[in-house]
């Protein structure tokens, strides 16, 4: 098992001695990035099948579940639909409108790859698998993440339609807004681990408690809080749904991309959904113990299958809650973030610092716990009373 | 005199000269966002691994959404016909003269006092470590560090209270 554990270093290692000693060290760099480069957009096509899929099961419908090995009968349950996909987003025509900027609206697709593939450069894959192991991995992170802001604008600048500028505002607006949250929910986990790289993060997290538990942050009052805020935050950071106001298409068509097509439409899509991964892999890394297993029998598994196990669960849980809550409005996403999200990551602060100097036991647990939930309910409570959070009300529906 | 050096400064300079004579007011916000990018690949270049990253986040991350939304909501989005006013064109260089002068006498009276003796990696490494960095953060400059905060704070009171005013004076008029 040590050997299925040490697989994909054994493999780097193997194409890195083919070469001569001076060369090895950027053939070790260019092995690591091939890897990424050819796993997760891989794994962008089989999620677009699967998430298809998945929503076709929630509204009642079958989904993609034709196309498989074509001039064959293999269907594969559908599994051949992104390669078919990606074949018409190549062939398509590239339509680039008269009154655009064409320099930037050429640029904007291809820039938004930057930041989107830089991202997975610091996430802990599996025991020693971190590509890059910087000291500030996680501010790495965040500011690379922190760039995407200026392409969505370049997109939505440079096509000189009205749905576009819109989207690009809405969308910079939501991404500058829940960055705060999302930021200060990360910090707990940094706070406790005492450090910004995320394998130092990770380590943290390793063993087990006395009843067999693994010791990941998930399983703290603090970290519990800390995750959820991190997967709103999240999901808002990426234009999923229920925060895709950015690309809601009843109102704005398809948002800051709107004018786009053919291949530079599939680059937005690919980096939405790269964004989307590299966020799941962040919060596995600070809050799901990164690449350790859930409890002592199963450590028998490698470390890099936990860390890609993990990222499907969540990926499957993005769908679920796409398929399942309703899109929110402009005013309603703002008030979220900055009402109640903000008040919440900063208490969730302070409840880390006191975990961090109370004696360890269940009254830690119980007192951090209720210290987190109280002013949750109140919070919640507060704002539903004075009218800054309405209850949805469903004209149609009920 | 690396070549990721010279790259970096090339980048920088040329994107810093395109942002002060290009004509529309947004690529001028663009390029000044790639000098900022390539300002941080020098400081990367250096090992100053935590201030690189700080200027990504807040700079391109923040202070050039703020420039190119100042542009966006003041102007519409048409293009400048013609080149931005340049009335101050003789205080510019003047006060770019005046900020240079300043910054190097600081670091030449700086590097003066102390030796200058090339460090081994390993302590040059040490200096930079983020710990050290909040660790004087918390220490020996925790006062510049919470008046700078309190004035962030009074800045972002002052402009939630500006943005307030137009629906007080609506509810006013009501």
């Amino acid at each position: 098992m040590d050997s299925l554990e040490s697989l994909p270093i054994a493999i780097k290692q193997l194409i890195v001695a083919l070469f001569p000693a001076e060369q090895q060290a950027l053939v070790s760099i260019l092995v690591s990035i091939t890897a990424i480069l050819a796993v997760f957009p891989l794994l962008f096509g089989l999620t677009t099948v699967i998430e298809r899929k998945g929503l076709g099961r929630i509204q009642n419908r079958y989904g993609p579940n034709r196309v498989g090995i074509p001039f064959t009968d293999i269907r594969l349950f559908g599994f051949g639909q992104f390669i078919a996909d990606g074949m018409k987003m190549i062939a398509k025509e590239d339509i680039v409108p008269r009154a655009a900027d064409r320099v930037v609206h050429f640029l904007a697709p291809v820039v938004i790859m930057i930041p989107a593939l830089l991202a997975f450069a610091v996430i802990p894959y599996g025991r020693n698998m971190a590509p890059l192991d910087l000291e500030c991995g996680l501010l790495f992170f965040f500011a690379v993440g922190a760039s995407t802001e200026l392409c969505v604008f370049m997109a939505g600048w440079s096509s000189r339609n009205k749905y576009s500028l819109l989207g690009a505002i809405r969308a910079i607006a939501q991404m500058v807004s829940y960055e705060v949250p999302l930021l200060l929910s990360t910090l707990t986990a940094v706070m406790i681990a005492g450090s910004l790289t995320p394998t130092r993060i990770v380590e943290a997290q390793a063993g087990f408690t006395s009843w067999g538990l693994a010791n990941w942050f998930l399983f703290t009052p603090w970290g519990f809080a800390g995750f959820l805020l991190f997967l709103t935050a999240a999901t808002a950071e990426a234009n999923r749904s229920p925060f895709d106001m950015p690309e809601a298409e009843s109102e704005l068509i398809a948002g800051y991309f709107t004018e786009y097509s053919g291949f530079k439409f599939a680059l937005f899509f690919l980096g939405e959904y790269l964004g989307l991964f590299a966020m799941s892999g962040l919060g596995i890394t600070l809050f799901l113990g990164g690449w350790h297993a859930p409890c002592a029998g199963l450590e028998f598994v490698p470390s890099w299958a936990w860390f890609f196990a993990k990222l499907g669960a969540l990926i499957v849980l993005f769908i679920w809650i796409r398929g399942t809550v309703p899109r929110l409005r402009a005013d309603q996403l703002m008030g979220l973030a900055w009402k109640f999200m903000l008040p919440l990551a900063l208490l969730n602060i302070l409840v880390a610092g006191a975990w961090r100097f109370m004696t360890p036991g269940p009254a830690r647990w119980l007192l951090c716990a209720a210290m987190l939930a109280i002013p949750y309910v109140m919070l919640g409570r507060a704002l539903t009373e004075s009218g800054h959070l309405i209850r949805r009300k469903y004209t149609f529906a009920e | 005199m690396t070549p990721a050096f010279l790259i970096l400064a090339l980048v920088t300079l040329v994107s810093a000269v395109a942002a002060m004579s290009l004509r529309n007011l947004v690529h001028c916000a663009l390029c000044l966002a790639v000098t900022l990018a390539g300002l941080a690949g020098l400081f990367l270049t250096l090992d100053a691994e935590f201030v690189g990253f700080t200027q990504v986040l807040v700079y391109i991350g923040a202070v050039a959404i703020l420039i190119v939304f100042a542009i966006l909501l003041t102007r519409g989005d048409d293009p400048a016909a013609q080149g931005a006013p340049s009335r101050a064109w003789l205080f510019g260089p003047l006060v770019a003269v005046v900020v240079f002068v300043t910054l190097s006498t600081a670091l030449l009276s700086w590097t003066s006092e102390r030796s200058w003796a090339p460090k081994s990696d390993a302590v040059a490494r040490q200096a930079v470590a983020v710990k050290h960095i909040g660790a004087k953060l918390m220490n020996d400059y925790v006062l510049p560090l919470e008046v700078i905060a309190l004035l962030l704070t009074a800045a972002l009171i002052g402009a939630v209270i500006i943005a307030m005013h137009e629906k007080a004076s609506g509810a006013a008029t009501k």
